[in-house]
């Protein structure tokens, strides 16, 4: 069905120009109609070249999201706390899984996808690239940035493609609790003692500027918008995303009692939303580039990973094919029997 | 098969008696007992399923969308295939 | 107090005492173990295997909470599952040296959980008739988590024992390696011993053939060989284990080591 079965992907066939435009044109209609593309209809090449990037590149989020935190599971502070961190990090490599199953129904294969992301090639979400100092950065990438992931998650939920939308639906299900749990702990650490307080700010005073950075900058500077829009794959703008998140996010500092890192921060009366200072996106362009604090060791640990796991993961081949071998060598046996 | 190449499976899964099988996603696996484990793992963690199908991907049979027309589209004009196509009087009981 | 009173109170401590040194080996071989899984997440051989051996840590995580949290009510002295976990040194965890030897490569790994689930199999499968009822139930939940763990386990030994040549030969290499700590596994002690004249605990000797007898049958069908059973100075069991406990417990109680009295 995705990949080997029918030769043709829906891919553009080779025809006339007349002929491709009327399949645009009804391609488009479809999307505007809201009805979803699925793996075998036709669609242009570019649409199908966006999705496999942004889908692939989402999926290469999650598994590298799996590193910062898993940082902490072994030195969680209680046995519940170690628990809830692993059922979290486990969901995050679903969230991969289901991804990859996405990206592959339009003709890219995990084996692919994986060679981009371990070669370097492949982008992956900037905020992973820092590090997990201390406890308190669990608690303030479950807050900001699953819930500026969420922000991002839930529009696509609605997009044009069909496995990518119910992979979507899928992962927001999912995706609630991790939210919820990171807020907890910061609420836990900002009722307790001096240390934990003081940890919890630090740790905001960390994550705060890269969970803005999370949601790309201005789409006045991004080519793909447009199109993206037009697609259906995009359903809101980056600054439009930010500030929701921006909005939502202000007061749940202040409940935990929390400064936000930055001094031009204040409640726009007129447009009654919360105005931020400048965001330093050069430090963005950095990180994106492989600059970061753990771009470095982010790929490292995934190379190595897959590396030491070579001879597994032929062991298992290997022992299949025989297998299957042993299996036919008996069927055949007992039929000339 | 090579090492990076655990072919793909295609996962359907019950999530009550009484319905059917519905299909959630892929994963690769390099054995069908493995197939099933991995559905396991990734699929019903929440308590999603009674009942695991796997099946590899290059044995399923697809219609060409392409065809769409021609195997779907007759079937619209048909609509005596309905009840709601008949008229009957409200009087008339149980039919 | 008459002299028989008083040596029956002392009789009845002894073996609530017993009780709760006996649910601590499990706690602590379970909660050990989850943790030894847990280092896995991240960096095993494929996602699909990150995510599987997630689900073993929890499961383990999970038997070990509800145990130490029994251990800590057998014990009276208001220690809750966090203080169990946290609070106590190397000498006074009861967990059997296996499963605190390090992950070593994948092979490493599955050889050291194909023998433990084998045992747990074993061990919950009789526990779920316990006269503790608390422990039968426990045993009954954990009993199911184990059947799929030694289902994950044993079909890896299989894939890696029958698999290549060098799969092969680490898998050999790693049950070599670890062999020399299944003795532990069903040598009864007098703890052992007390527990089952009182029917709380299954007879080790009876449970040390069936445990043998399949990993018997799960060695030939992986093409390994059993290696030769020798001498064992460890007794994880009474506190006394290999070096490797201590890095483990340092890494796992830094927190609450560091910031005494604190809520988490």
């Amino acid at each position: 069905m995705y990949t080997q079965a029918l030769d043709t992907h829906g891919k553009e066939p080779a025809a006339g120009a007349a002929e491709r435009d009327a399949h645009a044109t009804r391609f488009q209609a479809r999307v505007d109609a809201e009805e979803k593309i699925e793996p075998k209809d036709w669609m242009p090449e570019a649409y199908r070249q966006t999705l496999i990037r942004q889908i692939s590149q989402h999926a290469h989020s999650e598994i590298v999201g799996m590193l910062p935190e898993g940082n902490w599971i072994t030195r969680a502070p209680t046995l519940k706390r170690k628990a809830v961190l692993i059922a979290k990090v486990q969901d995050e490599g679903g969230h991969g899984m289901y991804l990859y199953s996405a990206a592959e129904t339009l003709g890219i294969s995990r084996a692919q996808m994986l060679e981009q992301l371990l070669s370097g090639a492949a982008k992956y979400s900037s905020i992973f690239n820092y590090p997990t100092l201390t406890w308190a950065d669990v608690g303030a990438i479950g807050w900001l940035v699953d819930g500026a992931a969420i922000m991002n998650q839930i529009p696509i939920c609605r997009c044009s493609y069909g496995p990518y939308a119910r992979a979507m639906v899928r992962i927001c299900k999912e995706e609630s609790f991790h939210q919820r749990q990171g807020f907890e702990i910061m609420l836990t650490l900002t009722q307790g003692s001096r240390a934990q307080r003081a940890m919890a700010q630090d740790a905001l005073n960390r994550w705060w500027w890269p969970s803005l950075m999370m949601f790309g900058p201005s789409d006045a500077d991004s080519k793909h918008t447009a199109q993206s829009m037009r697609w259906k794959i995009k359903r809101f703008s980056n600054d439009e995303l930010r500030q929701k998140f921006i909005d939502i996010t202000v007061p749940q500092a202040h409940f935990l009692g929390l400064t936000i890192p930055d001094n031009e921060l204040h409640w726009d009366e007129a447009t009654q939303h919360y105005r931020v200072g400048p965001i330093d996106w050069s430090e963005f362009y950095a990180v994106l580039k492989g600059n970061g604090p753990c771009n470095r060791e982010r790929l490292e640990a995934r190379q190595r990973a897959h590396e030491s796991g070579r001879w597994v993961r032929e062991a298992a081949a290997a022992h299949a094919e025989r297998a299957r071998n042993r299996s036919h060598v008996a069927k055949v046996a007992g039929e000339a029997a | 098969m090579s090492e990076t190449d655990w072919p793909l499976f295609e996962v359907f899964i019950r999530s009550r008696s009484g319905l059917e099988h519905k299909h959630v996603g892929s994963l690769h696996a390099a054995d069908a007992r493995m197939a099933i484990e991995h559905a396991r793992d990734v699929y019903t963690r929440r308590q999603e399923g009674v009942s695991l199908w796997v099946v590899r991907s290059a044995d399923i049979i697809a219609s060409d969308p392409e065809e769409a027309d021609a195997l779907f589209e007759p079937a619209r004009d048909k609509v005596y295939r309905h009840p709601t196509f008949y008229a009957i009087p409200d009087e008339v009981k149980n039919l | 107090m008459s002299a028989t009173n008083a040596s029956s109170e002392t009789g009845v401590q002894a073996q609530e005492e017993a009780r709760c040194q006996y649910v601590l080996r499990l706690a602590d071989t379970s909660l050990v173990l989850g943790q030894r899984l847990a280092e896995w997440i991240g960096h095993a051989p494929a996602l699909e295997e990150d995510l599987a051996l997630a689900n073993l840590s929890l499961d383990l995580i999970g038997q070990a909470r509800l145990l130490l949290g029994y251990a800590g009510e057998l014990e009276g002295r208001g220690r809750n599952e966090d203080a169990l976990a946290f609070l106590r040194d190397a000498p006074e965890f009861m967990n059997l040296a296996l499963a605190e030897q390090p992950n070593g490569d994948f092979g490493n790994t599955i050889v050291r959980q194909w023998l433990i689930d084998a045992w747990q199999l074993e061990i919950y499968g009789a526990l779920a008739h316990s006269t503790d009822t608390r422990l039968a139930a426990i045993a009954a939940k954990a009993i199911r988590e184990t059947r799929y763990h030694y289902r994950f386990s044993s079909g890896w030994l299989v894939r890696l024992g029958d698999g290549t040549a060098e799969s092969h030969e680490r898998v050999q290499r790693a049950l070599d390696a670890l062999w020399r700590f299944t003795p532990e596994l069903f040598e009864p002690d007098e703890i052992d011993q007390r527990m089952s004249r009182a029917g709380i605990a299954p007879a080790l000797p009876e449970l040390a053939a069936q445990w043998s007898a399949r990993v018997e049958r799960d060695l030939s069908e992986a093409t390994l060989t059993r290696p030769a059973t020798g001498p064992y100075p460890w007794h994880g069991k009474r506190g006394v284990h290999t070096e490797h406990l201590g890095h483990l417990l340092g890494e796992m109680q830094h927190l609450q080591r560091t910031y005494p009295g604190a809520c988490w």
